[in-house]
């Protein structure tokens, strides 16, 4: 039982943002929790990180058709509010994820860091453009040294 | 349906989830005409929280399709402000009218879904604690936007004080209940601004008894049309 949960779970977690195809749900928080009921039914639990997000729909087909690959065809997605999603929620791995593909954290004090110049060591000025960005999660920035334009997630 | 009269919530469920998609319609006109990309862009991110705040809700009071494309004007409950075109009159779009309604309604949606986080409705609260976060970010987009306009150039000030003088009178009924709480968050902005807070005179309402004005008809004859054309139509 625990061994279907945990593979269950992993195929469900392993599943990629549509949006951000560099992390995984799983990585993101927004997987809640798997798990294979008594009649055989397999729950998945998720959680919206923007009450509006778009890729809700295309995040539970493709849970569906990753458990179906897998064999396991009665799959229900069961979408919860509670705990509200954070930013908290983003795993180590994949907030490594996000930086490698240009995409900043928001930073301690909510402003991030330029992802091309961090590795220098001293931290760079940056500008806010945006509140909002390509998705409902992020903001956009400029780099006030390399003057390139970049994401970070905002501190939900 | 769980039953509308089973929930002593609901009432207010409807009316929230009413207002929020009564505002994710209107705000969406903007979507391709904002002044920038990055307006555009944020224009359209806070009409999609609107939205999913709205569907949130809508689902928890009844079925979320049927209350959104069946029910017609008078079946509507939110407040008279969400339905008002977002300029001077019908099919004008202002950004700083925008501005100045956004400004006055995510401060009500802001207090409105705080309140409902700390009710006693597991399901509801939740929906709060979660469109709390959003509301906060909206309320905080407009704020800027007053400051700029407000603090800008002798037209957008103009402007933006024309819009504040017009949308005024329907705070009343938008901050039914919350007024004394709404008006702390609202005041200082203006006073930042530079704006003059408009007397309090006309207090239109009706709106949370489905007594609307003529523009609701409008945006719900092109919200609407392609339902009722095509009845159960998904893609």
């Amino acid at each position: 039982m625990t061994t279907v949960r945990t593979e269950i779970a992993e195929i469900a977690g392993a599943v990629p943002d549509p949006e951000l195809r560099v992390v995984t749900i799983g990585e993101l928080g927004i997987v809640r929790g798997a798990e294979k009921a008594e009649d055989g039914r397999v729950v998945v639990t998720i959680t919206p990180t923007y009450s509006g997000c778009p890729a809700m729909d295309a995040i539970r087909d493709d849970i569906r058709a990753a458990l179906a690959a897998a064999g396991h065809t009665d799959v229900e997605v069961r979408t919860v509010l509670s705990p509200a999603w954070s930013t908290d929620m983003i795993t180590e791995s994949g907030w490594a994820a996000l930086e490698r593909t240009g995409i900043a954290a928001p930073g301690a004090s909510g402003t991030p860091a330029c992802p091309r110049c961090a590795h220098r060591g001293q931290p760079t000025p940056v500008l806010q453009i945006s509140r909002y960005a390509s998705t409902p999660c992020q903001s956009l920035w400029s780099c006030r040294s390399c003057l390139e334009p970049f994401n970070a997630i905002k501190k939900l | 349906m769980s039953g509308l009269a089973e929930r002593a919530t609901t009432v207010d469920l409807l009316a929230l989830g009413d207002d929020a998609l009564i505002a994710a319609q209107r705000l969406a006109e903007w979507v391709s005409r904002a002044p920038t990309l990055e307006e555009d862009v944020a224009l359209a991110n806070i009409a999609l929280d609107q939205l999913g705040a709205a569907r949130m809700l809508l689902a928890t009071a009844g079925d979320e399709d049927e209350l959104a494309y069946r029910r017609d004007d008078r079946g509507f409950r939110n407040c008279l402000l969400a339905e008002l075109p977002l300029g001077p009159g019908r099919g004008d779009l202002d950004f700083g009218w925008t501005m100045t309604w956004l400004l006055m309604l995510s401060a009500a949606q802001l207090l409105r879904y705080t309140d409902l986080a700390a009710g006693a409705d597991e399901h509801a609260a939740g929906i709060g604690a979660k469109a709390v976060k959003e509301s906060t970010y909206h309320l905080d987009h407009a704020t800027q936007w007053m400051l700029r306009l407000g603090g800008g150039t002798e037209q957008s000030h103009r402007r933006v004080q024309e819009a504040l003088d017009g949308l005024w009178p329907y705070g009343h009924e938008l901050a039914e209940g919350i007024r004394d709480r709404w008006l702390a968050l609202v005041e200082p902005v203006l006073a930042e601004a530079g704006l003059t807070r408009p007397a309090d005179r006309w207090r239109p309402d009706g709106g949370r008894a489905g007594r609307h004005t003529e523009h609701l008809s409008f945006l719900l004859a092109e919200m609407q049309s392609l339902h009722r054309a095509h009845p159960g139509a998904q893609w």
